[in-house]
Parts: C-alpha cells; structure tokens; sequence
C-alpha cells in the first residue's frame, strides 16, 4: 500500500516541471549572433534526428535533449566547424540513424542502384522495341 | 508464354505488398544503440553533482578495474526503479559511476537520500556533453567500461532483476 501511494505520489511529483527547473543549453533557444552562421546551423538542425522523439528533427523538438544538441551544433558552428563534419562525429556516435540526409552506404546503396538499374531496363527494352518498329516500317 | 510474363509485375508487386503488410506488424526498435561500443571513453571532466561524492573524469576510468557507468537524473521515473539494482550491484563489488543529467545538486541529494547511493563518485552533465560524445540517447543508460577506459556494452533503459547476473558477467568479460 505504501508503495503504491509512493508511486502515486511520484507520478503526481511532475518529474517534468523537476526536469525544467534547470534551465535549458544556453544555446538550445538563442539563435547565434552571425546570420549566416545562424542560418548554417539552422539548415544542419533540420536535418538531425531528435533522439527522444524520433520522427521529428533537433530544430522542431522541444525535447531537453534536443535543446543540448542544438546547443552543441550551434558552439560547433561558431567555433568555425563545418556542418558536415559536425554530422559525421554524430553518425559516429549513433550511427546513420540520426542523420535524416540519406547517404549512399554498404545498407543503403541498393535504393539507389535499383532505380538506376530499373532505368536502364526501360531504356533498353524500349529501344530494342522503337529499333524493331523503325526497321518494320522501313522494309 | 506471353502472358505468363504479363503477370511478372504483379507477382512482384504482390510480393512487395507482403513484405511491407509484415514489416508493419513488426515492433519498432525505439532504442538508437550507441555506435561507440569498442571505443575509447572521450577525455572529459565533470564537477560534483552533489556535495558528498566527488566530480568525476576520464582519469577514474583508466586504473585497470572495469566499472559500470550510469547515466541517470533524480528527475528520471525509471532511475527509481532500477535503483535496487544498482544497490545490488554495489554490493556485489562493483564500482559504479554516476553522471546525473540536468540535474540540481538538492534533487541529487533527495533522490540519494530516498533511493540509496551506489555511488563511488557522481558528475554533473548540464548540456548532456558526456551523453551525446558516448552516443547514449536517454536516461537510464548503464555502460560497461573496462581498466583501459573502451565502452565495452551499453545497456539501454533501466536495469531489471534479470540484467544483474549479465552486467557482471559482461564486466567479468571486460577484464579479459
């Protein structure tokens, strides 16, 4: 009983509001300074996977974490990294998963070679099709 | 001989569809594993999180004993549960580390106070710098680190009663 009360009490402690009582990265919501870096930032943001709320990106999260990550990408940012080799140091740490900018792969490179492939069967058949026609008409 | 061919592309649609109908009644794997298991901890140093177990850094994973690291937050529900856990592994000789997440050092102290200290020494990660460098993605995340500093497991979400025996085989492991 006492622990169910406990649980009680702990689901009515709002572990929330306890987890906003520390204030956020600081620069989870301050926008940097230099607009063009700002808007560097901002571009690389929309396209890494929030890890809490998967199918949203950093930029549209207001999840804690993702505040610490864009916090991250921003300092990274000013102190004058590129966007991509701030991408790759996460892909590093989590793998493809959290870059939503598709790249070709050992797992991926398939979805970009079938339509290629599916491309050149329909090029070939309807050549070998408009060949045949061209010639019949021709006799 | 025609025909039969006239039927390929359905066949193959079909198939697809097939796939795609079991795929969906498959549970999505909602963990990100961390892509650093057989890596290198990153250097790092952290201040107290709490005034009676000291700060934490790269340093206290390097003397050649394997430990566990537990990333956790007094604000985390699931940290209260696994708590008997890590009292359990404590007893059982292991050395815990923790790094509380967005955390403040009076709620550390109170979810101590509540919950026990398995504790030898727990950092303060305000910005989840630790977090996001050992590609952890949440709150609880234990990780296995040997004598030399290398993650060697991640477990993700809390510890159970069952994950006991396996974590200590997994740092029996990484004395090897």
């Amino acid at each position: 009983m006492i622990r169910f009360c406990a649980l009680l009490l702990a689901l009515l402690a709002a572990p929330l509001l306890a987890q906003g009582a520390v204030p956020p990265a600081p620069y989870a919501y301050t926008q940097l300074d230099d607009p063009e870096l700002e808007a560097e930032a901002s571009a690389l943001m929309h396209t890494l996977r929030c890890l809490k709320c998967q199918s949203q990106s950093i930029a549209d999260s207001d999840a804690p974490m993702a505040g610490d990550m864009r916090h991250q990408v921003r300092t990274r940012i000013e102190a004058g990294e590129e966007p991509e080799e701030i991408r790759a140091w996460l892909v590093e740490r989590y793998g493809d998963y959290v870059s939503y900018e598709p790249t070709v792969s050992a797992t991926t490179w398939p979805l970009f070679a079938i339509p290629a492939v599916l491309l050149g069967l329909v090029l070939l058949v309807l050549g070998r099709r408009l060949g045949r026609r061209r010639s019949e008409s021709g006799q | 001989m025609l025909r039969a061919a006239y039927f390929i592309p359905l066949v193959l649609f079909g198939l697809f569809a097939v796939l795609a109908g079991f795929m969906l009644t498959q549970p999505k794997d909602e963990f990100v594993e961390s892509a650093m298991v057989g890596k290198p901890l990153p250097p790092f140093d952290l201040r107290a999180a709490t005034g009676d177990r000291p700060g934490v850094s790269l340093a206290h994973f390097t003397d050649g004993e394997p430990k566990l690291l537990n990333i956790w937050a007094s604000w985390c529900l699931p940290c209260i549960a696994e708590a008997p856990q890590l009292e359990a592994l404590d007893e059982a000789g292991v050395e815990i580390i923790g790094v509380a997440i967005r955390d403040r050092p009076d709620a550390v102290a109170a979810f101590l106070a509540r919950h026990g200290n398995p504790y030898s020494r727990i950092g303060a990660d305000d910005l989840s710098e630790i977090q996001l460098e050992i590609g952890s993605s949440g709150v609880p995340e234990t990780f296995v680190i040997d004598g030399e500093g290398i993650i060697r497991y991640q477990h993700i979400g809390d510890i159970r009663p069952d994950d006991v025996p396996m974590l200590l085989e997994k740092l029996e492991e990484a004395r090897s």
